[in-house]
């Protein structure tokens, strides 16, 4: 029996197990979103394209799953770029399936008609342009497959109109057949032993675990390779959440914002082990000083980052998982107790200068907000953000537990990613508690998907953190550009009554006795609620790392502050 | 230095801009590149003559390359047993009386005069990059009117049909000891 085009993508898409898709429909896939009417998937419209990629993209980071985004041609394919980045630079596997138009017209400039193959070339994993409806099927298979194996990330799927209107036989393909694209899994047995002489001489170890983990599943394995080799963890920024922050070996979180100690740990190492991450300029300072006594062992399942910016004494392509898991028998136990001792008093210096030390000065600071939220939640929220200063507030102060809770844009600082990311998230785990802490610039980048949140009647918590500034950007204009404030003051709406135009309820809160109140109020409000926090205006992320300084040189919180408090 | 890769790609549209816009968006530069068909039906072969700064930057490319889904393998031959060469036809300006000057020349490099006109002929030079180099060096003076080669293609020695993967190539058990990490000094 013949089928159409569109009905063989969703066929398709239902064996791949796609509940749900994000999308908007236009011109170029009026057929898809015709057709879709007869399966079971459940169809989130959007209010602007960009939203329906974070939220494909939040969607997998919460689940592991494969999330889709739908657009039309043109300017709605366009509209999508910015998340299809995002999802790149954090490997996150989504799948953008957009209309084009009829293939007799490629080329000739046809109404709506953009080369969303040749724009997403390279900020995709890998991309397609379908033509007839007979590539359909094969296609959609591949694109799964790709997006979700060896390094995930996002894979377009751009579909002429006529391919989704032709009838044609539908079988579906049993296998993928990708001559070229065939990812490593186990590393060689003889670079493991390489890497284990290391482990077993090293003295002052650190395992850099970054997103890699999660994306490998790796996390238990992880524990276990820790605590059974006695090495303490540092994260990168999307890696928080791989280990236990409340576990004793874990330093939290690495880089130009991390934690003072681990930061000095990583500097001071005379082994690093990079378990999925990619040295990354912000875990780094600069390079020529970075981890000056330390021998390295990467792994990573994309040979493009070994020595990419790093020089690897070992280095292990495989999947992290497979890696490791061949890696914990061929090492002991070990002691690093003066080690550990070391990093302690390193802390302690850390937690004297911490704002969590300060008093009630009657204002209110984020990293304290983000202190609450945590306490109420009992750190068991999934917390998405957008980009800038609550960002690292968050990362600091929501000490993560668990892995695939802390969904944040990464390696593409993408702002307006927080709100659409959390609805994905909120649709991947219905049961769980989804917050999104948000700065009053990034959130009004994204903020039409309020109405997205309100129709689907999304149970994500929004928590506006608004100081009426780009505040990092402010903070670097603060430090590094004379305090010549330039275009960082922002005038903000009232956010409660935009909420409320939405029928969302929400509050203003602007002094610390309201916060606890507030918290509750939005938990115990079904579906979306907003909370619009007035924060302290100009304070600066500490610690900081500044460009073009090595790694241990940090800008710390002035020590007076520590005196104050007494 | 030049380094030559061979890479072996699915033969599909968009394939070259694929590997054309690795090449750019990575900030490498391509010197020449040649495409054609190969004994397997559906797989095409490139040649890529890459100027970079030393091995590391040469092991990035050829991972970058074997990272994309078309590209079935890479080898880089630069330092492998091989042959290259490279084709140029030259139109030179030629008066009757410069073509046996002309001839005696493309004699030595073993050229060949493929078209004469009245006052100009064409030379096809084959061989090896620094031949050609050599040749159309000698011609210059003569006058060249118009010049196109083909960049150059690779083929390693030996038995084995295909190409090898480079040993490391995806990542394991490669060790560069002159490794400088971005921004040294």
């Amino acid at each position: 029996m013949k089928i159409s085009g569109a009905e063989i993508l969703w066929e398709c898409l239902t064996r791949e197990g796609v509940e749900v898709v994000f999308g908007y429909p236009g011109g170029a896939n009026m057929p898809i979103y015709d057709a879709m009417l007869s399966y079971p998937v459940h169809h989130v419209l959007v209010r602007h394209e960009q939203g329906a990629a974070h939220m494909a993209d939040g969607y997998a980071r919460a689940s592991g799953k494969v999330g889709v985004a739908m657009a039309t041609s043109g300017p709605g394919a366009t509209n999508l770029v910015t998340g299809i980045a995002t999802a790149m630079m954090d490997s996150s596997p989504i799948v953008c399936i957009t209309g084009q138009v009829h293939a007799h017209l490629l080329g000739g400039d046809a109404f709506q008609e953009t080369d969303v193959a040749g724009i997403t070339l390279p900020i995709t994993k890998h991309n397609y342009l379908v033509t007839s409806a007979d590539e359909i099927a094969e296609v959609v298979r591949e694109a799964f497959y790709i997006a979700r194996s060896g390094r995930p990330g996002p894979v377009l799927i751009d579909i002429c109109k006529n391919a989704q209107i032709e009838q044609t036989e539908f079988t579906y393909p049993e296998e993928v057949k990708l001559p070229g694209y065939q990812p490593p899994s186990h590393a060689p047995k003889a670079d493991l032993q390489k890497a284990v002489k290391l482990i077993e001489n090293a003295e002052r170890p650190v395992i850099l675990c970054g997103h890699g983990v999660m994306m490998s599943g790796a996390e238990e394995v992880l524990q276990h390779f820790a605590i059974k080799t006695n090495t303490p963890v540092a994260m990168t920024l999307l890696g928080l959440g791989a280990f236990p922050a409340s576990h004793e070996l874990s330093l939290g979180m690495m880089g130009m914002h991390g934690e003072a100690h681990c930061n000095l740990a990583i500097q001071n190492a005379d082994l690093l082990l990079a378990f999925g991450m990619r040295f990354d300029d912000r875990v780094t300072g600069t390079l020529n000083t970075y981890a000056p006594g330390a021998k390295k062992i990467h792994i990573d399942i994309d040979p493009s980052e070994i020595h990419k910016n790093v020089k690897a004494d070992v280095p292990l392509v495989g999947d992290l998982k497979t890696v490791v898991t061949d890696l914990i028998p061929m090492v002991d136990e070990y002691e690093h107790e003066e080690w550990m001792k070391q990093i302690r008093e390193w802390k302690a210096d850390g937690d004297a200068r911490s704002i969590m030390s300060w008093p009630d000065d009657g204002k209110l600071h984020v990293s304290h907000l983000v202190h609450d939220l945590w306490e109420a939640t009992e750190g068991g929220a999934i917390v998405t953000t957008d980009v800038g200063q609550h960002q690292m507030w968050t990362a600091q102060y929501y000490f993560m537990e668990k892995p695939k809770r802390w969904l944040s844009s990464g390696g593409a600082g993408t702002m307006g990613f927080g709100l659409p990311s959390a609805i994905g998230a909120w649709f991947a785990n219905k049961n769980e508690e989804v917050w999104t802490v948000v700065g009053d610039g990034g959130f009004q980048m994204t903020q039409a998907e309020l109405s997205t949140a309100a129709q689907e009647g999304a149970n994500v918590k929004i928590a506006i953190m608004n100081n009426n500034f780009l505040g990092m950007v402010r903070q670097w204009q603060e430090f590094f550009f004379e305090k010549r404030y330039s275009a960082v003051n922002m005038r903000t709406p009232d956010f409660v009554k935009i909420a409320e135009a939405h029928g969302i309820p929400a509050r203003l809160v602007t002094k610390p006795e309201e916060v606890q109140d507030a918290i509750a109020f939005a938990r115990d409000t079904p579906g979306p609620v907003l909370l619009e926090f007035r924060v302290e205006q100009e304070e600066a992320v500490y610690p900081m790392v500044p460009t073009g300084a090595a790694l241990d040189q940090m800008l710390r919180r002035p020590v007076r502050t520590a005196v104050e408090k007494e | 230095m030049q380094y030559t890769l061979i890479a072996l790609v699915e033969d599909k549209p968009g394939v070259l801009n694929r590997v054309a816009s690795l090449f750019r968006r990575r900030n490498f530069n391509i010197e020449s590149l040649a495409v054609g068909r190969t004994e397997k039906p559906g797989v095409s072969r490139m040649t890529i003559v890459t100027n970079c700064e030393n091995d590391v930057d040469a092991r990035k490319i050829e991972a970058h390359l074997y990272k994309l889904v078309n590209v079935i393998d890479v080898q880089d031959v630069t330092r492998q047993p091989s042959v290259t060469r490279d084709l140029a036809l030259i139109k030179v300006k030629a008066t009757p009386e410069q073509r046996s000057e002309i001839n005696n020349l493309a004699a030595i490099f073993r050229a060949r005069i493929v078209d004469v006109a009245p006052d100009s002929v064409i030379v096809e030079a084959t061989g090896t990059e620094d031949k050609v180099e050599g040749m159309i060096e000698l011609l210059r003076p003569i006058g060249i009117l118009e010049m196109v080669r083909t960049g150059q293609v690779a083929m390693t020695r030996g038995e084995h049909s295909g190409i090898r993967r480079t040993p490391g190539a995806n990542g394991n058990g490669w060790h560069a000891e002159e490794f400088v990490p971005v921004g040294a000094d």
